[in-house]
C-alpha cells in the first residue's frame, strides 16, 4: 500500500517535470521574452531599448538555459529556466510582471476562494444526490421524465445566464443580498448566499443525470434484486444498498476534484467580486501577465495530481475489494 | 461579378459538411449502421431537435459563402480601369437580411419600438428639447405612432403568423402526399400512419417543428422589415441580427473543435491500447500532464501565445474579418489540441478490449499487418465511441464559447458571438430601466442550439450505446410498433461498423 502510494506520488513528480517543461516552452521560446515586453509595453512602436528596460526590470534578459557568462554552478542556475520554472518546485513564485510577490497573493486570495468553492461544493453534492436519488425512487413515472426533461433543460443553459439572471432577480430587484464583494465575520455570509446557490444550481442539471445514470446502473444489478426478492422494501432496497454502492464512484470523483477547489471559480468571483484566486487569474489573463498565468498553471496541476492521489487512496479505504499492489 | 472571399474557417465548414454528406452515403450502404440510425430516427424528441439543429446549420452555411461586392465605377475613371472591390466582405446572409445589416439607429431601443431608449435633445417646432427621439428604422412607415403601433403590430403579426402557419401546413401536406405517392398507399392512410406514429421517420415531429418554425419565421419576417423585433444594441446594431450572425461562431466552435480534437484521439488512443508497453506509457504521461492543466488557463495561455503571433505576422491577413476568422479557427485548434484526452482515454479502453477478442488475433495469426489491423479491425469498431463523444462535445462547447468570451480568451471581440453578448448584457442589466433584450436574445438562440445538440447528442448515445437504453425514463411505452422496435434493438446491439 505505501509502496504503491509512493510509486503514484514519483508518477506525479513526472507528470509536475512535464508540465514544467510543456509551460516553459509554451511561455518562452514559441513566444519569446521579446515577444511578451512589446505585448505588455503596447503600441504600434515599441523602441528595441524599451523592450531591453522591460526585461531588465523583471528579470529577464537572462539566457534561456546556459549563462556562458558566469562558471560552475551559476552557469545554470542563473538563467530564465532555473529562476523561473525549476523554482516553481519548492513553490517558490517569484514576482509577476506587475512588480508583486505572486505566492504573497496567492496566500491570502486563497481564502476567499475555499469560502466560496468549499460550501458550493458541498451543497452542491448533496443536492444532486438527492435530486438522483428521488428520480431513482420514482423511476419510469411522470415524475423521473419530467425531472430527466427539467434536467435537460437546465444544462443546456449558460451558467454566464444563471449568475446574471440570478444577480438581477436578488441582488438588483430584491435587493435581499449585496450585488457583489466580500467581507468577514457574519457579513460573509451574506456575500456569499448567492454565489454558493447559483453555482450548486448551474451544475445540477448535469450531475444530476449523471447520478441517475450511476444509481440506475447500479439497481440493475443482480444483489439488488436479491434484495428485492426477499421481500424487502424499495426505500430499503434503495438507501441500505443501492445508496451505498453507488457511493462509491461518487466518492471518488468527488476526492479527486476536492483539491482543486483551491483554485477557485474563474467566473464566479469575477462577477461577484471575491478576492480570490479565480479572480487573480482571470485579472492576470486579462493583464496578460505571463508570470501569474504560469504560477497558476503549476498550482492547478499540482493540486489535481494531489487529487489522483487521493483517489487512489480513497479507493482502497471506501471498498474493501480493491487492493493495490 | 463580386469577388469571393474564402475564410479558413469558411473552408473548413464547407469541407465538415461535404464529410457529413459522407458519412450519410457511408451509412446509407452499411446495414449496420443504418439499422442504429433507424433507431435515432424515430426517437420524436431527436428529429424536432434535428429539424432546428439543419436550420441553424443553414444559417452557419448562408453566413459562411463571403464575397466583396464590385464597386460602382468611379465617375473619372477611364472605361478599362482595373474593377474595384469592397473592402468590407459581406456573407450571403448579410445580402439577404440586408435591411437589417444597414438598419442600424443610434443606440438602445426597445424591442418592437418606435422610439428610442434613452432620451436625447432633438427639435421640436423649432424648439431645443429633451425627449425620446423616433428611430431612424424602427417603425419609420407609422406617421401617428401612438395611435397606429397596437394596431400594425397586431395586424401585421396576423398576417405573418398566418402566412407562415399556412406555408408550414401545405408543406407538411404535401410532405404525405409525396410519401403516400412513394408508398402507393392512399393519401387518408399516409396521413393516419404518420399521425399515429407508425412511420420509420418520425415524421409527426418532423412535421410539427417545421410548422411552429415556419410560423415563427413568418412572423418574424413581417415585423422584422419595418421594426426591430428584439431592440437594437448599445452601438443601435439589431440584435435579433447579431444573435443570427452569432449561430455561426457557435456552430464553427462546437464542430471544428470537436474535429481537432479527432485525429490525436483516434490516433494516440488505438496506437496506446494496441501496442501496449512504453507506447501505452508514452501516450497515457502525454495526455495526464495535458488534463492536469486547468483547461481554462491552458487555453489562456495558448491564446495569449496565438495573439502575439497574429500581431507579429499581420501580412497572414487582408482585412479586419480576416484576421478575426484566423483567430477563430486557432481557436478552434487550440480547443482540439488540449482537449483530446478525454476520448483518447476512452478509445485506448475500448481497444484494449478488441485487441483481446479473437477476429484480432486471428487477424494477427494470419500475418495481417498492425497497421492493417488497425486499420481495418480496430477502427471501424471504435467509431462508435467517437461519434457519441462528439455529438456530446457539440453542446458542451458552445456553452464553453461563452465562458472564455468572458475571460477574455474566446474570440475576437469584432465577431458576432453569444459570450459577447453575454458579457455586454452584465452591465446592461445594472441599468435601470435594465436593458433586457440582449440576454434575452443569446439566451433564446443558445438555449435552442445547445438543447437540441443535447436531444440529438441523447438519442444517438442511446442508439450506439446499448447500455444507455436502460437509462431511458419510460414514458412512451405504448408506442406502437413495439414488435419492430424490439427487431432492430437486437441489430443495434451488434457492433457498428462491419468488420468481424
Amino acid at each position: 500500500m505505501l509502496s504503491y502510494i509512493l510509486r503514484r506520488a514519483l508518477y506525479g513528480v513526472l507528470i509536475l517535470i512535464g508540465v514544467n517543461l510543456f509551460t516553459f516552452v509554451l511561455f518562452f521560446t514559441v513566444n519569446t521574452p521579446d515577444d511578451m515586453a512589446r505585448l505588455n509595453i503596447g503600441g504600434k512602436r515599441v523602441t528595441q531599448e524599451a523592450i531591453e528596460k522591460w526585461k531588465v526590470e523583471r528579470g529577464y534578459d537572462k539566457p534561456l538555459l546556459y549563462n556562458a557568462r558566469d562558471d560552475g554552478l551559476r552557469a545554470l542556475s542563473n538563467t530564465i529556466f532555473f529562476e523561473r520554472s525549476v523554482q516553481l518546485f519548492a513553490l517558490r513564485f517569484g514576482a509577476s510582471d506587475s512588480g508583486r510577490d505572486i505566492g504573497y497573493e496567492i496566500r491570502q486570495r486563497i481564502g476567499p476562494s475555499l469560502a466560496v468553492a468549499l460550501p458550493t461544493f458541498a451543497l452542491g453534492v448533496m443536492a444532486t444526490v438527492c435530486a438522483a436519488l428521488l428520480m431513482v425512487f420514482f423511476r419510469a413515472t411522470y415524475l423521473d421524465f419530467w425531472g430527466v426533461t427539467l434536467a435537460v433543460v437546465m444544462m443546456s443553459i449558460s451558467s454566464l445566464f444563471y449568475i446574471i439572471v440570478g444577480q438581477w432577480t436578488f441582488s438588483t430587484l430584491l435587493r435581499l443580498v449585496p450585488i457583489s464583494g466580500f467581507a468577514g465575520g457574519w457579513d460573509l455570509f451574506k456575500f456569499l448566499a448567492l454565489p454558493v446557490v447559483i453555482g450548486v444550481v448551474a451544475r445540477l442539471g448535469y450531475d444530476a443525470l449523471l447520478y441517475r445514470t450511476m444509481f440506475l446502473e447500479e439497481s440493475g444489478k443482480d444483489y439488488v434484486r436479491t434484495a428485492r426478492a426477499k421481500g424487502l422494501s424499495e426505500q430499503a432496497v434503495l438507501f441500505r444498498h443501492v445508496l451505498r454502492n453507488a457511493a462509491l464512484p461518487i466518492l471518488t470523483s468527488t476526492v479527486a476534484v476536492l483539491p482543486l477547489l483551491f483554485l477557485g471559480s474563474l467566473i464566479m468571483e469575477s462577477f461577484f467580486g471575491i478576492p480570490g484566486l479565480g479572480s487573480y487569474t482571470i485579472d492576470a489573463i486579462n493583464a496578460q501577465d505571463f508570470a501569474v498565468v504560469r504560477a497558476m498553471v503549476f498550482l492547478g496541476s499540482a493540486l489535481y495530481i494531489v487529487g489522483l492521489v487521493l483517489t487512489d487512496i480513497s479507493y482502497t479505504v471506501a471498498d474493501p475489494r480493491i487492493r493495490l499492489a | 461579378m463580386p469577388k469571393i472571399v474564402l475564410l479558413a474557417t469558411d473552408v473548413a465548414l464547407l469541407v465538415l459538411l461535404a464529410g457529413l454528406a459522407a458519412y450519410v452515403w457511408h451509412v446509407r450502404r452499411t446495414p449496420g449502421l443504418r439499422a442504429t440510425w433507424r433507431s435515432v430516427l424515430r426517437d420524436a424528441p431527436a428529429m424536432s431537435a434535428l429539424v432546428l439543429l439543419s436550420v441553424c446549420l443553414l444559417i452557419a452555411l448562408l453566413d459562411s459563402l463571403h464575397f466583396r461586392p464590385l464597386l460602382p465605377q468611379a465617375a473619372g475613371a477611364a472605361n478599362d480601369a482595373a474593377a474595384a472591390y469592397s473592402t468590407r466582405s459581406y456573407s450571403v446572409l448579410d445580402q439577404l437580411l440586408k435591411r437589417q445589416l444597414e438598419g442600424t439607429e443610434k443606440t438602445y431601443s426597445a424591442p418592437l419600438a418606435y422610439r428610442q431608449f434613452t432620451k436625447d435633445s432633438i427639435e421640436i417646432d423649432g424648439r431645443a428639447a429633451r425627449d425620446y427621439p423616433r428611430l431612424v428604422h424602427g417603425g419609420a412607415h407609422l406617421t401617428d405612432p401612438e395611435r397606429q403601433w397596437l394596431a400594425d403590430l397586431v395586424l401585421r403579426s396576423a398576417a405573418g403568423l398566418a402566412g407562415g402557419l399556412l406555408a408550414g401546413l401545405s408543406m407538411a401536406l404535401a410532405v404525405v402526399a409525396l410519401r403516400a405517392r412513394m408508398l402507393r398507399e392512399d393519401f387518408s392512410a399516409a396521413w393516419r400512419a404518420v399521425w399515429r406514429r407508425e412511420t420509420e421517420v418520425q415524421w409527426r415531429a418532423i412535421l410539427f417543428t417545421a410548422i411552429l418554425l415556419l410560423g415563427a419565421f413568418g412572423w418574424i419576417a413581417a415585423l422584422w422589415s419595418v421594426y426591430h423585433v428584439l431592440g437594437t444594441d448599445r452601438t443601435g446594431n439589431d440584435v435579433l441580427f447579431q444573435a443570427i450572425k452569432s449561430l455561426r461562431t457557435a456552430v464553427v466552435i462546437g464542430s471544428l473543435a470537436t474535429l481537432a480534437t479527432l485525429p490525436f484521439a483516434i490516433v494516440f488512443g488505438i496506437l496506446a491500447g494496441y501496442f501496449k508497453g512504453w507506447v501505452d506509457d508514452l501516450i497515457q504521461y502525454l495526455y495526464t500532464v495535458l488534463s492536469s492543466i486547468p483547461s481554462v488557463l491552458l487555453i489562456a495561455a495558448c491564446v495569449l501565445i496565438i495573439q502575439v503571433t497574429i500581431d507579429k505576422y499581420p501580412n497572414l491577413y487582408e482585412t479586419g474579418l480576416e484576421r478575426a476568422d484566423l483567430r477563430l479557427l486557432l481557436l478552434c485548434v487550440v480547443l482540439g489540441v488540449t482537449g483530446w484526452a478525454t476520448l483518447c482515454r476512452l478509445l485506448r479502453a475500448e481497444t484494449l478490449k478488441l485487441t483481446e477478442l479473437d477476429y484480432v488475433q486471428a487477424a494477427r495469426a494470419f500475418g495481417v499487418s498492425d497497421l492493417g489491423i488497425m486499420q481495418r479491425h480496430v477502427l471501424p469498431n471504435v467509431m462508435h465511441v467517437v461519434l457519441i463523444v462528439a455529438v456530446l462535445d457539440f453542446s458542451s462547447l458552445v456553452l464553453y464559447e461563452a465562458v472564455l468570451s468572458y475571460v477574455g480568451v474566446g474570440v475576437d471581440p469584432t465577431t458576432p458571438s453569444y459570450g459577447s453578448m453575454f458579457n455586454l448584457a452584465r452591465t446592461e442589466m445594472s441599468r435601470d430601466p435594465t436593458v433586457w433584450w440582449n440576454l434575452v436574445a443569446a439566451f433564446g438562440f443558445m438555449l435552442t442550439l445547445v438543447l437540441s445538440a443535447n436531444l440529438f447528442a441523447g438519442a444517438v448515445r442511446e442508439a450506439f450505446d446499448p447500455r444507455a437504453r436502460a437509462f431511458r425514463p419510460r414514458r412512451d411505452q405504448r408506442q406502437p410498433g413495439g414488435a419492430r422496435r424490439h427487431g432492430s434493438r437486437e441489430t443495434a446491439i451488434a457492433p457498428a461498423g462491419g468488420a468481424p
